[in-house]
């Protein structure tokens, strides 16, 4: 065989492996439900299963990057509050598992929307990190702020009190959706280093496994606060990383892009030549560290697409920089909105972008964004995406 | 036996149809028969009442025999058509959201 076949051959290994062989799996919490859709690595056709919990809010569903079959989700409503679920066989079926979340010792108070005290209380998991290491150990971001954490599969939770305790949570304030903590992000460098985001507290780290937080804002500016460059109070919406460099973060802000290259010690702001720089979700492409994505958004009441026309912006060099991606969405007469946990990305060659709405579309990208489509169209309002490449 | 009558989300996570019924010791009480109901099915323990404070989730209601016992304290006795299983013991969500 000629060298030239040969690499003919690689190359059609290598589609064939980062395509053919592949399955992706989607993961979408609704205001109605939880869904399922697969596919394989050609992202064209998709089944999709569900609802599971129908009528149930399902905030957010995650699977453990260590057994891929296993899979958490937070369903919480008004009426029977906070119910964890788990799925051991990739979603097919599910059962509760432990939902008592009680905060350490005596909560105090955090500030009201008005600055008075107003007592902690739990009121519903938000987001659920899996370990990336141990199937049965993940991680709860809950409202009001605070961090627990589970170690035999979410039967049984532990608050991690050092965030919630720290001197600054009695000054901590709601957004308008609630004090949530919507963003935890595992270093998988590091397992003592975590990075969460609270609305509208700011951002925290801790470098000691969850004993100790500290708040990383510093040059964050936020004009809705008495002191814009206060040391908390900052509406952060939502952070990202790309794993081969987790001291590189960046952020979706109530108002304002951001980056920061030394793991949130200082941020600069990288909006550039967005249209608005009020979003939701920011993600980073799976293979290309500098490569971002946001769905910038009228606001600060509207929360919808500028002009009805939803559009991805994408950055290919760490922000500033921003082109609008529209092949395939529509470009008017939209008026649906992103929410912070529903964009996501796949790993495989190509990699794939997937983001869902409030109109209960779910669209895809099988081309780190150039060409859309939507997967499913009618689902209950999207709150959450998140996506397994399965090989 | 008492008679326990779940709203539908709860009785899909519960995986039970209909009615449930249950052995409660007396005194037959609002705080017994919920503790009983959950003792049967653990995966409804924090759905009804609050984890901490025990007290009824406000979004639901407890009903029986035509009346509103919801605010009734957890430890009066039931009526006795509950207690002896005429009536059954109802776990109403409350209507709400249009």
């Amino acid at each position: 065989m000629e060298a030239g076949e040969l690499c003919q051959q690689a190359k059609l290994y290598k589609l064939d492996k980062g395509t053919r062989m592949s399955e992706v799996r989607v993961l979408v919490g609704t205001k109605k439900g939880g869904f399922v859709l697969t596919s394989d690595g050609k992202r064209e056709k998709w089944a999709i299963d569900g609802p599971h919990f129908a009528g149930m809010p399902i905030y957010h569903m995650k699977a453990s990057p260590v057994d891929p079959n296993r899979i958490y989700a937070s369903q919480t409503s008004d009426w029977f509050g906070q119910v964890l679920q788990r799925s051991d066989d990739g979603g097919k079926t599910w059962a509760p598992v432990g939902n008592k979340f009680v905060y350490e010792g005596t909560p105090g108070t955090h500030e009201w929307y008005d600055g008075t005290p107003h007592p902690w209380e739990f009121k519903r998991v938000w987001h659920l990190e899996p370990s990336l290491t141990d199937a049965d150990t993940v991680y709860a971001g809950v409202e009001d702020a605070a961090i627990f954490k589970s170690v035999d599969g979410g039967q049984n939770w532990q608050e991690l009190p050092g965030l919630r305790e720290h001197s600054t949570g009695s000054r901590w304030q709601p957004g308008a959706g609630g004090l949530g903590l919507h963003t935890i992000l595992l270093d998988p460098t590091n397992p003592k280093r975590i990075y969460i985001a609270i609305s509208a507290a700011g951002a925290f780290r801790t470098d000691d496994g969850g004993d100790t937080w500290r708040p990383i804002n510093k040059g964050l500016r936020s004009q809705y606060i008495p002191d814009p460059a206060a040391e908390v109070g900052h509406c952060v919406h939502r952070i990202a990383l790309h794993p081969s460099r987790p001291d590189v973060l960046f952020m979706q802000k109530h108002w304002d892009v951001m980056r920061s290259d030394n793991a949130g010690d200082e941020w600069r702001e990288v909006s550039g030549n967005l249209p608005t720089d009020f979003g939701f979700p920011i993600d980073v492409h799976a293979h290309e560290p500098e490569t971002i994505y946001v769905v910038p958004i009228k606001s600060d009441s509207e929360h919808y697409p500028i002009g009805g026309q939803l559009r991805v912006y994408r950055s290919r060099t760490g922000g500033n920089e921003w082109e609008p991606l529209t092949n395939g969405l529509p470009q008017s007469d939209c008026y649906v909105n992103v929410l912070r946990d529903a964009m996501a990305v796949d790993s495989l060659d190509s990699c794939g972008i997937y983001f869902g709405t409030t109109g209960g579309q779910v669209y895809a990208s099988p081309d780190a964004g150039d060409h859309w489509a939507a997967i499913v169209r009618d689902l209950p309002a999207v709150y959450s995406v998140e996506v397994q490449t399965l090989s | 036996m008492i008679r326990v009558i779940l709203p539908y989300h709860l009785r899909n996570m519960a995986h039970v149809d209909g009615e449930v019924e249950l052995s409660v010791e007396q005194p037959v009480t609002q705080r017994t028969v919920l503790d009983a109901l959950e003792a049967r099915y653990p995966m409804l323990r924090g759905t009804i009442r609050d984890y901490v404070t025990q007290k009824r989730r406000p979004f639901l209601r407890f009903f029986a025999c035509e009346l509103d016992l919801s605010h009734e304290s957890p430890d009066d006795p039931l009526p006795d058509a509950v207690a002896n299983g005429e009536e059954p013991y109802l776990v109403v969500g409350a209507i709400a959201g249009g």
